[in-house]
């Protein structure tokens, strides 16, 4: 059983270094060079990514055969099943429009969300009861799938949107590209951070009322922000510099706090590093790369991916996930905040569709939109199950 | 030619004024029945609905059927409940009045257990009715939701008032009153 | 009201953009499609009259192109996309703790930004009228905008005709001219026919199309969707709809609330399983956990009907229907009724065991005696002669200013006052004792005997729901409608491509709603070998 699941956990680390060898490839297909054939680099790219897929297809069953369940119970499990289901929805995408640009992108946001999906407890979790059901299988797989074609469409959006906003002047829309990149950053710099003071076993354990009885919270990171009127009682570890605010309830509202403030200064830190290294605003660096990109077809892929990915989301995250919630909690919805996210999310896609077909939004406006869909995406994936919080959080 | 697109507009209007209309019809519908709190108690009005208890502490069944002709007073009511304590002496004080003028106080009582209703009995004096509804049947059927809670059935069987929370002397002699029959 | 005659002779309804026969632009109307100084044709809803835009004249007209517009559907979307993110930033009424009050809890939890969102009723957003509201306009917009759009534009497909006006064919995105004698028209018909392609001819040009019926999948969606949205409203049908809930106590029988009297349930045994914490796999994260993890809620039980007439209060008559069992996720279906696991709770007492012994000596023993808290006696005569009678029972035992009360009539802090008297003196004063879970008072502080707890025995209350719905029929099919359409609509591309013979050759020209490059690729396979230039795509010649 022990063995399973560590060859589990091998197999995800090979396929996060076969996407990652598969990235550079890419990269080497849409440089301008002559020098070798971009077909035949593009495609040693796409071998790889599906090999990768298929290695970690090989993760997702020797799991499920360790845990007994398909493993997409919690945070991080789902995650990772999500940035699979990312590489599967590229390699999708690609063989239909074959454009070499799109992995240069896809390939990355897959391992910075399964990097970001090991931050969390990795172990093998035992499912609660209203978690035993086929359903469980169904409803999760088929939602992730639908979340990652749609996803795609940001891809596509973010290469549309690096390769055709005008970098000469700043504008909103520069402005916002950057915000998108930092938001990147912020996200590398909370793996990086995370893994360093892991790897050294940082501990600072606090005493602090939680609804009246003091409660011992243990951050695993330099506590800038301490829990609200915590008292700090490890040797050795840095005192906060202030103590979070009073509303910020429960053990573990302080430590995601403290989580946040590091990783939006850490991701503050890398971008302006780059940006003082590159010394332009990274969009526009990153712009020349991306010139052999069409627009034309790129906005046709963001367009495509969700004209595939909004039904499987539909039929995923709604449907099927109305018939589960019927059997287990005997309503088919109750506006819990995962669902309310699904419909919004479902929402905002139904837009997309409307404006796109009857008022032509294309273009500019559709990569926004598909940039701001990604939002709602990762929202409803992190924040709904970190902050909010409701009956699915769990995962 | 003019004729048949005047009819063509004729139509069109008033398809799409019906559609409209049902549409609005739909849309007052969902939100009436939104705001209608379904789970009212027998509202004033209403026939009471039978029901058939037995006597505490005897064998001796009453039902709701066999009182038609008088005035009904239906109380649901608990020892657990501290406001029934309250209004339970005013019953009792106006009790043996109202019964020669031919008005029944029933007070169905929800507790599960014998012991506690008989010692409440004992301690208060009670001699009106006290009718068992161990597991809440006839406060299910009633739609009761909070203790106490008061109906004022008349002779004819009807509801003629409804009070929840507890009920003062005054108030209560006024109720019993208009359920009086007249001879 | 003015009919528009087009030059190849049909006649278009008002409104039109591109005659429905030829594809001729209609010279006054191109600014409804936004046409106007564009190289290539918008080509939204092929160019068919939408009513909305030219019938305005009295009120309902307005109010029915009010909805009519996409932009108003879009806004209603939006509006109510926004009014949900916001109704999930504070947790809704639903699922605050039990028994808090609505009014202080969001002001005492989250200060004035609680305030707010309850004064602005947020905390019951999805049951307020407002949001109700907002669904129901979508629902209308859904409605008027497609009948709006799909009558025209099923007309105008049907209506159109192979030959298609210049102006129309110059000005679609895929485009070219070949000039040449040596063109094969028959292959080329052939070709698109390999491809799957309904080939019509008029006048010599061709007209070929595929997948037509994807151009109706959204409006087969928004059928879905409206057969869902009535569907729910169903639920308002107190006929159609029994949401009611249970709580049974292990070995108790008990009415089914919403059957109308005419079911039981006989709780048998309630089952709380947790996962071992000892199982390998699971150990380290029931460990994080910090509790045990459980694994099973399950109730076993028996369900009866009524055989006799229905008379609420009177014991009933009744007649076994099935044993069954409900767990999570697996409820127990009956007739029309569902029960769901739905809650528990654990350890309510059902019997306890008391000792008469010396006040002084514990070991000591006049004799036990059983009380059963579903139906105490009123008195116990021990072996020894004693009589233990019950002054005073409090099922639920709390202390009141200094006066013990009961708050419920279940036996979850159960507590007596008992009245101790010894072997024939039943006629003197008794001795008085208090006790219940943890506390034993000596009522006179000179007590000889002592009541003693010795054993006690617990037992689990199950929680069910009870379920009638009739209309998830309805919903079931509304979303199956909704799902047939979207894949209609979107895995499915309309192709058109037309030849024209033109001067000393053809003219060439493609259409789809998406997917272009498989189109032109389908266009490229067609004219091979028919001598026919491969058209471009003019669009990206723009950049």
């Amino acid at each position: 059983m022990g063995d399973l699941s560590a060859i589990s956990s091998n197999l995800l680390y090979a396929a996060f270094v076969i996407y990652l060898v598969a990235t550079f490839f890419f990269a080497g297909a849409i440089r301008d060079k002559k020098t070798t054939s971009p077909d035949r680099v593009g495609k040693i790219g796409i071998i790889l990514s599906i090999v990768g897929f298929l290695t970690q297809l090989g993760y997702f069953f020797t799991r499920w055969g360790a845990a007994g369940h398909a493993p997409v119970s919690n945070l991080f499990e789902f995650i990772t099943f999500f940035g699979m289901m990312l590489v599967f929805a590229f390699i999708i995408m690609y063989f239909i429009y074959r454009i070499n640009v799109l992995g240069v992108i896809a390939l990355p946001v897959a391992l910075l969300i399964i990097a970001f999906a090991s931050m969390f407890p990795t172990e093998i979790s035992p499912l609660v009861p209203s978690l035993q059901s086929h359903w469980l299988y169904i409803h999760v797989t088929t939602a992730a799938l639908g979340q990652a074609i749609l996803s795609i469409s940001f891809v596509a959006g973010l290469i549309f949107l690096i390769r055709q906003v005008d970098q000469n002047k700043k504008t909103k829309q520069t402005f916002w590209l950057e915000f998108v990149i930092y938001m990147v950053a912020t996200t590398l710099a909370f793996i990086i951070i995370s893994s360093v003071f892991s790897a050294f076993n940082y501990e600072a354990s606090f005493e602090a009322p939680v609804e009246g009885q003091p409660v011992e919270i243990t951050y695993e990171m330099p506590a800038i922000a301490g829990p609200f009127e915590g008292e700090l009682i490890s040797d050795g570890a840095m005192s906060p510099l202030f103590q979070a605010p009073e509303w910020m309830r429960g053990v573990d509202a302080a430590i995601k706090f403290n989580t946040m403030i590091w990783s939006i200064l850490g991701g503050l830190v890398l971008y302006w590093l780059v940006r003082l290294v590159l010394r332009k605003r990274i969009g526009s660096a990153l712009q020349p790369l991306l010139r052999k990109a069409n627009p034309e077809i790129v906005d046709e892929v963001g367009y495509r991916a969700v004209a595939i990915g909004f039904p499987i989301f539909t039929l995923g995250a709604l449907i099927f996930a109305m018939i589960w919630a019927q059997q287990a909690w005997d309503r088919f919805w109750g506006w819990d905040p995962k669902e309310v996210w699904a419909l919004i999310t479902f929402f905002f896609y139904a837009a997309y569709l409307h404006l796109r077909l009857s008022r032509g939004w294309q273009g500019t406006k559709s990569a926004w939109l598909a940039v701001g869909g990604f939002a709602i995406i990762m929202f409803n994936l992190l924040a709904v199950n970190l902050i909010i919080s409701g009956l699915h959080s769990y995962a | 030619m003019k004729e048949s697109t005047l009819k063509k507009k004729k139509k069109r209007l008033i398809f799409r004024t019906a559609m409209l209309a049902v549409m609005v019809g739909l849309i007052a519908f969902a939100l009436i029945s939104n705001l209608k709190d379904d789970k009212s108690a027998v509202a004033k009005g209403e026939q009471a609905p039978n029901f058939q208890l037995n006597k505490f502490g005897t064998d001796e069944v009453v039902s709701l059927d066999d009182l038609e002709g008088q005035g009904v007073m239906i109380n649901f009511w608990a020892t657990y409940c501290e406001p029934c304590k309250e209004e339970m002496p005013y019953m009792e004080e106006l009790y043996s009045e109202y019964k020669d003028k031919n008005v029944e106080i029933l007070a169905v009582n929800l507790d599960s257990t014998n012991i506690v209703v008989e010692r409440f009995q004992e301690r208060y004096g009670l001699s009106f009715p006290i009718l068992h509804d161990k597991n809440g049947q006839v406060m299910d059927q009633y739609n009761v939701s909070r203790l106490p809670s008061t109906l004022f059935v008349n002779a004819d069987g009807v509801v003629e008032e409804q009070v929840v929370g507890p009920l003062t002397l005054d108030k209560l002699d006024g109720y019993l009153n208009e359920i009086t029959p007249e001879t | 009201m003015n009919e528009i005659t087009c030059e190849c002779g049909h006649v278009n309804p008002e409104g039109t953009v591109l005659c429905e026969s030829c594809g001729k632009p209609v010279e006054d109307n191109q600014h409804l499609n936004g046409n106007e100084n564009q190289t290539l044709l918008n080509m939204r809803y092929d160019g068919s009259a939408r009513r909305s835009q030219t019938y305005n004249r009295t009120f309902i007209d307005k109010v029915w192109n009010f909805f009519s517009s996409v932009k108003v559907g879009v806004w209603l979307i939006v509006i109510t996309l926004i009014a949900s993110a916001i109704g999930t930033l504070l947790p809704q009424e639903m699922y605050i703790p039990p028994g808090s009050d609505a009014s202080t809890h969001y002001r005492d939890q989250y200060g004035l930004i609680g305030q707010i969102y309850y004064q602005l009723g947020f905390h019951n957003l999805f049951s307020s009228w407002w949001y109700m509201l907002l669904l129901a306009l979508i629902g209308i917009s859904i409605i008027i905008a497609s009948l709006d759009r799909f009558i025209p534009l099923y007309k105008t497909l049907k209506t159109q005709k192979p030959k298609r006006h210049d102006q129309f064919m110059k000005k679609q995105r895929i485009f070219g001219k070949t000039e040449s004698d040596s063109i094969d028209m028959h292959l080329m018909k052939e070709n698109l026919k390999k491809n799957r392609y309904k080939v019509t001819e008029e006048d010599g040009s061709l007209f070929a199309e595929k997948n037509r019926f994807s151009r109706w999948g959204p409006y087969v969606n928004h059928i879905g969707l409206i057969v869902f949205l009535l569907g729910t409203l169903l639920r308002f049908v107190p006929a159609l709809y029994v949401d009611e809930f249970v709580w049974v106590r292990e070995g108790e029988t008990k009415m089914i609330t919403g059957t109308e009297g005419q079911y039981y349930i006989k709780n048998e045994d309630f089952i709380l399983e947790n996962y071992d914490e000892n199982d390998e796999r699971f150990q380290e994260a029931i460990m994080r956990n910090g509790q045990p993890v459980p694994k099973t809620y399950q109730t076993n039980a028996v369900i009866y009907e009524r055989t006799d007439d229905i008379v609420v209060g009177k014991d009933p008559e009744l007649k076994e229907v099935k044993e069954a069992e409900a767990r999570v996720n697996h409820p127990i279906k009956f007739e029309n009724y569902t029960l769901y696991q739905a809650s528990y709770q654990q350890n309510e007492f059902n019997e306890m065991t008391f000792k008469l012994h010396d006040m002084d000596d514990e070991d000591s023993s006049y004799g036990e005696f059983t009380i059963d808290l579903d139906d105490p006696e009123t008195e116990y005569e021990l072996d020894s002669g004693h009589v233990v009678v019950l002054g005073s029972y409090f099922p639920e035992y709390e202390l009141d200013d200094g006066e013990p009360v009961s708050v419920s009539k279940y036996p979850r802090n159960p507590a007596f006052v008992f009245n101790v008297y010894p072997p024939g003196e039943s006629d003197g004063e008794p001795e008085v004792s208090f006790a219940g879970i943890g506390a034993n008072v000596d009522g006179s502080g000179e007590n000889e005997f002592k009541v003693g707890l010795v054993d006690f025995d617990v037992r689990d209350v199950t929680g069910l729901t009870v379920r009638k719905d009739y209309t998830l029929p309805f919903i079931a099919l509304g979303g199956a409608i909704f799902m047939i359409g979207v894949i209609q609509g979107m895995y499915w591309n309309h192709r058109r491509i037309w030849v024209k013979p033109k001067d000393n050759g053809v003219w060439i020209a493609g259409h789809t709603n998406k997917n272009w490059v498989a189109l032109k690729r389908e266009i490229e396979k067609s004219t091979k070998g028919t001598g026919i230039e491969t058209p471009v795509d003019q669009q990206e010649l723009k950049d």
